[in-house]
């Protein structure tokens, strides 16, 4: 059984149809992406998959348990976590708290016990700190631990948005074009960072522009055009594929 | 970051045990029990407005609500204050719980006019019942009594007041540095992400407001007994905008911030009281300057100008 099964899912915004009847089924521990050009319904497809949105039709199962529907913290609580294309970090918050707060479901949350400082809440928290300042060091802000979010530069704060998705400590993590705006060299690392994580036993799945890094990290690639299904299958299959080309490089090119 | 945010609480202490000492009369010690009283209602309301975004134009109706539980209660029906103050919180507490969830459906300019349409319901049914209430006239408050003993001089609130002043702060630092705290200024700073990590938020808002609404009740009920006199001006529109006011000009997301708007917007009309008339336009235009040049607030502005470069 497939770690997440999409079924003929759709959504209708008054007249625009942003994701029609697109099925496809995503194996436990592959990196898996999805490509295709400007308003294809890549974000909308994660949107609609981590709770945000909640689809006109079709289904969705993590695990063969139907999902769709269930609001953004559920979902986190079946560990599902996500990046954000554009950027959605705290900026009232320091850094490594950006992190910290990934963690909410495994600490205790009682308000009452915050607010007597309990010693055993705050061990865990202060052994949380260590935990996130570890965090920020695997995705390589290892300098920043001591930073306010506000003064960090736009790359860094993309992989804080890793960091923080990590702390979940999740099955399923969705990374939305987390090398947009990067230079080749940050794209590189970004490259390496996701070889990391798919490596620690996460499934990935990523939609990415950069075509290098894509064909690079996928064992399945899915390509939308239009919010409908183009083509699927390993990086070879779908780079031979006619209507991928006519896609990207229009049908004349 | 962790530690040194507690070193004003030492400070605020030592003012604190120091001050009763050192004031020339009973004049300034009155002063500083309405503004230890403003600054635990700011305190609150910061943890609402400051720390969670959101935003409340009707505190002063939970305040109300203490305030008239602590008159009415005692006076017509004989209750114990202590009951009557707790009566009055839990009250404030259960009606923040019911309108909060549709209301923090709500955003921005919409939040606001349904929490102040929630302040002058909660005014208008004050000021109707006049049986109970007195009406628009108002009505006197019976003292309180803690154990057997009446607790009635300025010096003797005071204590109570800069007690609970100690504990509030304690308690609001407490919070933000936790997992609670942290989830509750995610979910202002990105609604969505914090979300997405797994805060329910709607659960989170809920329970701050009421958490605040709980403590202005509390302290309606203190400001009631302490004045010994109530009217339902203390529950209206532009109480609860006061008390917005003190949260911005001290600093949004600061607990000291909360204080020392307190303590300046408590002031302010006994100092400018030489402006005869005057002392509104005054009133405003310190105001407008503050906004104008310390937007962030009076101690987050301070806070940032002396620890130029260093983290937090």
């Amino acid at each position: 059984m497939s770690l997440l099964e999409v079924k003929d899912l759709s959504i209708h915004f008054g007249g625009v149809k942003a994701v029609q009847n697109v099925s496809f089924s995503i194996d436990s521990g592959i990196v898996y992406s999805v490509i295709g050009p400007n308003g294809a319904g890549k974000t909308t497809l994660f949107n609609l998959i981590t709770g945000v949105y909640t689809p006109t039709s079709g289904e969705i199962r993590l695990d063969g348990e139907i999902i769709q529907g269930k609001s953004p913290d559920e979902l986190a609580r079946r560990g599902m976590a996500r990046t954000f294309q554009n950027l959605q970090i705290c900026m009232n918050m320091s850094a490594i708290e950006n992190v910290m707060v990934g963690a909410h479901l495994r600490l205790d949350r009682n308000l009452f016990k915050a607010m007597l400082r309990l010693p055993a809440l705050k061990r865990r928290d202060e052994a949380l700190r260590e935990e996130a300042a570890g965090l920020m060091e695997f995705v390589g802000l290892g300098e920043y631990v001591g930073a306010r979010a506000d003064a960090m530069s736009y790359g860094a704060l993309k992989r804080l948005e890793i960091a923080r998705a990590l702390a979940m400590k999740p099955r399923l993590i969705f990374l939305d074009e987390p090398a947009a705006g990067l230079n080749p060299k940050e794209t590189q690392e970004v490259d390496h960072l996701v070889r990391k994580v798919a490596d620690s036993g996460i499934t990935v799945v990523l939609v990415e522009h950069d075509m290098k890094m894509v064909m690079n990290l996928s064992d399945r690639i899915l390509v939308l055009d239009y919010g409908r299904k183009l083509a699927e299958g390993t990086g070879q299959e779908v780079r031979g594929n006619p209507d991928v080309i006519a896609a990207y490089l229009g049908t004349h090119a | 970051m962790n530690k040194r945010i507690y070193y004003g609480l030492y400070g605020l202490i030592v003012i604190l045990l120091v001050l009763p000492f050192v004031v020339p009369n009973n004049f300034y010690l009155d002063l500083a029990v309405r503004m230890a009283i403003n600054a635990i209602i700011v305190i609150g309301l910061n943890l609402l407005i400051g720390f969670a975004g959101q935003i409340s134009l009707g505190h002063a109706g939970f305040l109300g609500i203490g305030a008239y539980a602590s008159a009415v209660l005692p006076m017509h029906f004989g209750w114990h204050p202590v009951t009557a103050m707790l009566t009055g919180a839990l009250a404030s507490a259960l009606l923040a719980a019911l309108v909060a969830k549709p209301i923090f459906k709500l955003k921005g300019h919409y939040l606001a006019m349904a929490t102040l349409g929630l302040g002058i319901i909660i005014n208008i049914a004050l000021r109707n019942e006049a049986q109970w209430t007195g009406g628009p006239d108002g009505m006197p408050v019976l003292p309180m009594a803690l154990f057997g003993f009446e607790i009635g001089s300025d010096r003797q609130w005071y204590w109570v007041v800069a007690a609970l002043l100690v504990l509030t702060v304690w308690g609001s630092l407490n919070l933000i540095d936790s997992p609670f705290g942290r989830a509750l200024r995610a979910l202002h700073g990105s609604e969505v992400a914090s979300q997405v990590v797994g805060v329910n938020v709607a659960r989170y808002k809920v329970s701050i407001f009421v958490l605040s609404a709980f403590s202005a009740s509390i302290m309606g009920s203190i400001s009631a007994h302490y004045i010994g006199f109530i009217s339902p001006n203390f529950a209206d529109f532009f109480h609860s905008i006061e008390l917005v006011t003190m949260v911005v000009i001290g600093g949004m997301a600061s607990v000291y911030g909360s204080i020392v708007g307190a303590v300046l917007l408590t002031a302010l009309p006994q100092a400018l009281a030489t402006f005869e008339g005057w002392e509104t336009v005054a009133f405003g235009a310190i105001l407008m300057l503050c906004m104008i040049f310390m937007p962030r607030g009076l101690v987050p502005t301070l806070a940032a100008r002396f620890s130029k470069g260093d983290d937090k």
